[in-house]
């Protein structure tokens, strides 16, 4: 079966026994009180950092995936679904393991870059130019993602901060924003279901369409329906590691006895 | 099912499944995959930021609206701020401390706010510096861009906050007697100077914030420190007349009071060539190129590593 499925087909990225260690400081030595903080750097010197604590969060994932293949990634809460999926676009550098991959992937999500004390017109140009569009670029689709967004529906509100934006309509502004460009391997991050039924649908089908330009799509979600409705194969990940890989039917049968549903 | 070819097939007819025993760095080679979020070449690197050159405009001019934006005055305080900051050190240093020696009045308050306003503007950029990373943590998380774009935006910024309060200093010079003239033309250098050390500075601390993010704690120490010793409200060599010469030489050949003393001569009329050490300008020059290439490729370096938490 595997191989049958590899047969002819171009991987677009591997992940080659990924390791992803997050390092807290000052979670260490249970009180935070200064004095503790003094006696964490005093008794340093013995081998690791005293006062600060790993949090080892992906530990040795291994797969390869396939130009054409959109791959969901399942488990629960905190078992390192969100830090793969930033290993992978490169912006998380592993501690262990290498992530090989055709071009550069992208997050689908630019809220970081998009500051709420500007107005929204501001915010569409700074998001583009962040995302590495050009400004022509921009220019062309600005009117396409202010009508996509809606904000304008209800007066003249993308002239408006950001601030003063209801959290649906600056939610749907930024989906907008992360949505106007086209993406060869595309990772998206649950929470699309934002703003309102008529908003939910109309971002439903343009996944749908950067899923049909890009190459790979990744996507992480706990809906196992928008699971089904877009993926051919899924990811199990628990406690950093892989537990399944497989076609989606028979993972997500797996998934769903384990977690009793 | 898994065929073994053998060596020596044709390439066009060789079937896929020879991947199969492949080792993952192979299987990447042979596809042309590259190692995700690896460090690009220096060259390749300035090339990038070179085409993220509207996203920095763009970042550092949004952070500078973004200040004020809740203000009643708004824009204003852009003027306002440098302003009030002035009135301050007149009063501190001009009034109430007299460290005017050897300056009249109508030299030393130019001199002064030129000092304010020149060391804060390489003191900003410093501690805007230590943050450029580790405060912006949620953008290197989320979007690939080169990561020197975050410091260098933050230097512009300070640049741009920097020509707001220029007009101050252009006011302030002509209400004492120094008028505009021709050798007004020299600041454009000495700020080009101080802008490239500025930025060679904030990547250094950016780097070193990253890593260590108590910096930022420690820096406001430091940078007073750096501003008392630059002589911003004082001359150097009239204040350190009994020391011994070698301490007024070091503290006038740091780089914040070169730049200091190259503006202050370019536009107060009473600020003569004989209160600058000698070789001032070929110093500037130095220091500002000296630093700006060392903080480029020390950030460089680390390129891959931002983002780390």
């Amino acid at each position: 079966m595997a191989e049958d499925n590899t047969s002819g087909r171009i991987p677009t990225v591997i992940a080659d026994d990924v390791h992803i260690v997050y390092r807290v400081n000052g979670a260490g030595g249970g009180k935070g009180s200064a004095t503790a903080a003094l006696s964490r750097i005093v008794r340093r010197g013995k081998g690791e950092a005293r006062g600060v604590r790993k949090v080892h969060a992906v530990r040795g994932v291994s797969f390869t995936a396939y130009r054409g293949e959109a791959i969901g990634l399942i488990g629960t809460n905190g078992s390192g679904k969100s830090t793969l999926l930033r290993a992978i676009a490169g912006l998380l550098p592993t501690e262990h393991g290498k992530v090989y991959t055709d071009g550069q992937p992208s997050l689908l999500g630019v809220n970081a870059a998009l500051m709420s004390d500007l107005t929204g017109e501001r915010n569409v140009v700074l998001g583009g130019l962040a995302m590495g569009m050009t400004r022509e670029e921009i220019r062309e689709r600005y009117q396409g993602i202010v009508d996509f967004s809606g904000i304008n529906e209800k007066g003249d509100f993308i002239t408006l901060p950001m601030r003063t934006y209801s959290s649906g309509m600056a939610a749907r502004l930024r989906f907008s924003i992360a949505a106007a460009k086209n993406h060869d391997v595309l990772m998206i991050d649950e929470a699309l279901a934002t703003g309102d039924r008529k908003f939910q649908i109309r971002s439903e089908k343009r996944i749908r369409e950067l899923r049909k330009e890009a190459g790979t799509v990744f996507l992480v979600s706990h809906s196992n329906k928008s699971i089904r409705d877009t993926c051919d194969r899924v990811l199990w990940l628990e406690k950093g590691e892989l537990l399944m890989d497989g076609p989606t039917d028979e993972v997500l049968k797996a998934y769903e006895r384990e977690t009793g549903k | 099912m898994s065929d073994t070819t053998h060596d020596g097939a044709v390439a066009l007819s060789t079937p896929p499944s020879a991947d199969d025993g492949l080792s993952a760095a192979a299987l990447a080679g042979k596809y042309g995959l590259t190692v995700s979020g690896a460090r690009p070449g220096l060259f390749e690197y300035v090339q990038q930021l070179w085409g993220r050159r509207h996203f920095i405009m763009a970042f550092s001019r949004a952070k500078l609206t973004a200040q004020y934006s809740q203000a009643k005055l708004g824009q204003l305080w852009q003027v306002a701020t440098p302003l009030l900051n002035a009135l301050v050190y007149y009063l501190i240093f001009g009034l109430i401390l007299g460290t005017r020696k050897g300056m009249t009045q109508e030299v030393f308050i130019p001199f002064l706010v030129t000092g304010v306003f020149v060391f804060t503007f390489t003191q900003s950029s410093v501690t805007a510096g230590v943050r450029a990373i580790s405060g912006n943590l949620g953008l290197v998380r989320a979007l690939h861009f080169p990561r020197a774009s975050l410091p260098i935006s933050f230097s512009l910024q300070q640049l741009q906050q920097l020509l707001f309060s220029m007009i101050v200093l252009a006011v302030v010079a002509i209400g004492f007697g120094s008028y505009p003239s021709l050798s007004w033309l020299l600041i454009v250098p000495a700020l080009v100077m101080q802008f490239v050390f500025n930025t060679g500075l904030a990547l250094i601390m950016a780097r070193l914030g990253s890593k260590t993010p108590d910096l930022a704690q420690l820096m406001p120490f430091i940078m007073r420190t750096w501003m008392y010793a630059s002589g911003v409200m004082f001359s150097i060599p009239v204040m350190l007349k009994d020391k011994p010469e070698w301490i007024a030489s070091v503290l006038q050949y740091n780089p914040a009071a070169i730049y200091m003393d190259l503006i202050r001569f370019a536009l107060i009329d009473g600020y003569g060539s004989e209160n600058l050490p000698p070789h001032v300008w070929i110093v500037g020059l130095v220091w500002s190129v000296f630093i700006g290439l060392a903080g480029f490729v020390y950030f460089w370096k680390a390129e891959e590593r931002y983002g780390r938490g």
